[in-house]
């Protein structure tokens, strides 16, 4: 036979368009910064059960970030690892979602954000099966079935709280309210997101938005919360202009990376 | 993030485990999976690395001593892949393998399904609920109601979703009234 032996290691990390390496920073930047975000939680969670989650989820978005940038550095190849993809690149470089970086706010705020990120990611990764980029679609196939989880769990508490008291309902009406003009980003192809998706390296982020949307609006539904009309504001985040809240989150995500550069424990 | 500094040699104790201490290996790829099945998991040492299914292939080159062990991350932010990592390096030189390689694989993912017979034994006599077969149907697996690990009843609850490991939830049993791990479907 003439076709190629079928091996088991790894394919070399080949980049098929000049915006791969931007494209797998996006997503990898969502996941760390969302991890970021739930770390916060760990000590203060309302009950112990959900300061255990939040750990959990936040350690499995580390997860996610690392095979990313492990990725994004081969594939760019000039010898950048995931430390110098975490610690060492300042703010403008950042590419997450505007969502991700937002304050944390009361319990019910932060689960409503989490989930609505943690869905969006749940339909990228599927989609990532077919991309044409395997150790992505490999690093889709991986994560998936830890953010399913994320996202049923994270789902069941913004029911519980939407359908709860009269005092949990208000609250998560008014994050929904807030968060919700955020989203929009996360469906929004820009140069960079037009290429990945013609190389067929990732999916058409437009194209996700109506099963989003399906899927959020009738969880909300259940949770008696009222699904925000849309609005034209379009949030900049994956662009590398944020909101005021990411100056202080690389703040303390970084300060120790770079007091002390080349520490390990 | 990266854990570049090796774990002292005590760190094991930590966990009620020793370092165990291998056979000279004879140069077979069986003799290897024997060696390696004797490597205890970090978090949960009732079970071994082999029979949690994290060992996906070995190779070897018997006349130049060498080997090659293929594993796989159970969690993508698993803290305990480097430890594990660092333990079957140190178990395989201790057995005589010349730098033995590590190849971390994360295709196709890890999933419960991979643990073995013993495994799923072990992991019942220490007190957690072996996770039920999953045969491409999560959501159905997520419905399952594990049996205590005690008394055998099928009459639990959930008390949290998530564990002190990524890879285990927390139950009660309504007929002992005793909490246990489960350790969840993936
Ligand atoms: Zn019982």
């Amino acid at each position: 036979m003439n076709t190629p032996a079928e091996t088991d290691q790894p394919a070399a990390a080949k980049v098929l368009d000049p915006h791969h390496v931007a494209w797998v920073l996006r997503v990898a930047d969502g996941s760390l910064v969302l991890s970021q975000r739930m770390t916060e939680w760990c000590g203060h969670g309302p009950v112990l059960e959900e300061d255990i989650a939040f750990s959990n989820i936040a350690l499995d978005l580390l997860g996610q970030a690392r095979l990313l940038y492990s990725h994004a550095g081969a594939l760019e190849g000039r010898g950048r690892d995931e430390d110098a993809f975490a610690y060492w690149r300042d703010e403008a470089e950042f590419r997450n979602p505007t969502l991700v970086e937002l304050p944390n706010g009361d319990f019910g705020q932060s689960v409503l954000r989490a989930w609505a990120y943690v869905s969006w990611q749940c339909l990228v990764w599927a989609r990532l099966e077919e991309s044409q980029d395997p150790a992505l679609a490999a690093i889709g196939a991986k994560s998936i079935k830890e953010s399913r989880y994320h996202q049923e769990h994270l789902g069941a508490w913004v029911v519980r709280l939407g359908d709860g008291t009269e005092e949990s309902h208000r609250r998560m009406q008014a994050a929904l309210d807030y968060l919700w003009p955020y989203t929009s980003e996360l469906f929004h192809l820009d140069a960079v997101d037009s290429a990945a998706m013609h190389a067929g390296i990732a999916p058409g982020l437009d194209t996700l938005s109506e099963t989003w949307a399906g899927y959020t609006s009738a969880l909300l539904q259940t949770a008696t919360l009222k699904t925000p009309a849309p609005t034209p504001f379009m949030a900049t985040g994956r662009q590398g202009r944020h909101s005021e809240a990411m100056g202080y989150l690389l703040n303390e995500l970084q300060s120790l990376a770079r007091a002390h550069p080349g520490a390990h424990w | 993030m990266s854990a570049q500094a090796s774990l002292p040699r005590d760190f094991f104790a930590a966990f009620g485990t020793t370092e165990p201490a291998p056979e000279w290996w004879d140069g077979s790829e069986e003799h290897l999976w024997v060696i390696l099945r004797g490597i205890p998991d970090p978090e949960i040492p009732a079970i071994s690395l082999v029979d949690l299914g994290i060992v996906r292939e070995v190779h070897c080159e018997s006349g130049a001593r060498a080997a090659t062990v293929v594993i796989t991350p159970t969690y993508a932010g698993c803290p305990a892949t480097e430890a594990i990592r660092q333990q079957i390096q140190r178990v395989l030189e201790a057995a005589g393998v010349t730098s033995p390689a590590i190849e971390l694989r994360i295709s196709p993912p890890w999933t419960t399904d991979w643990i073995t017979a013993t495994g799923r034994e072990a992991l019942q006599q220490f007190g957690i609920t072996p996770p039920c077969t999953i045969a491409g149907n999560l959501p159905r697996a997520l419905q399952f109601r594990p049996a205590c690990p005690r008394c055998g009843s099928h009459q639990t609850e959930q008390i949290s979703a998530f564990g002190a490991t990524p890879c285990k939830a927390l139950h009660r049993c309504q007929q002992c009234r005793e909490p246990f791990d489960y350790f969840k479907p993936l």
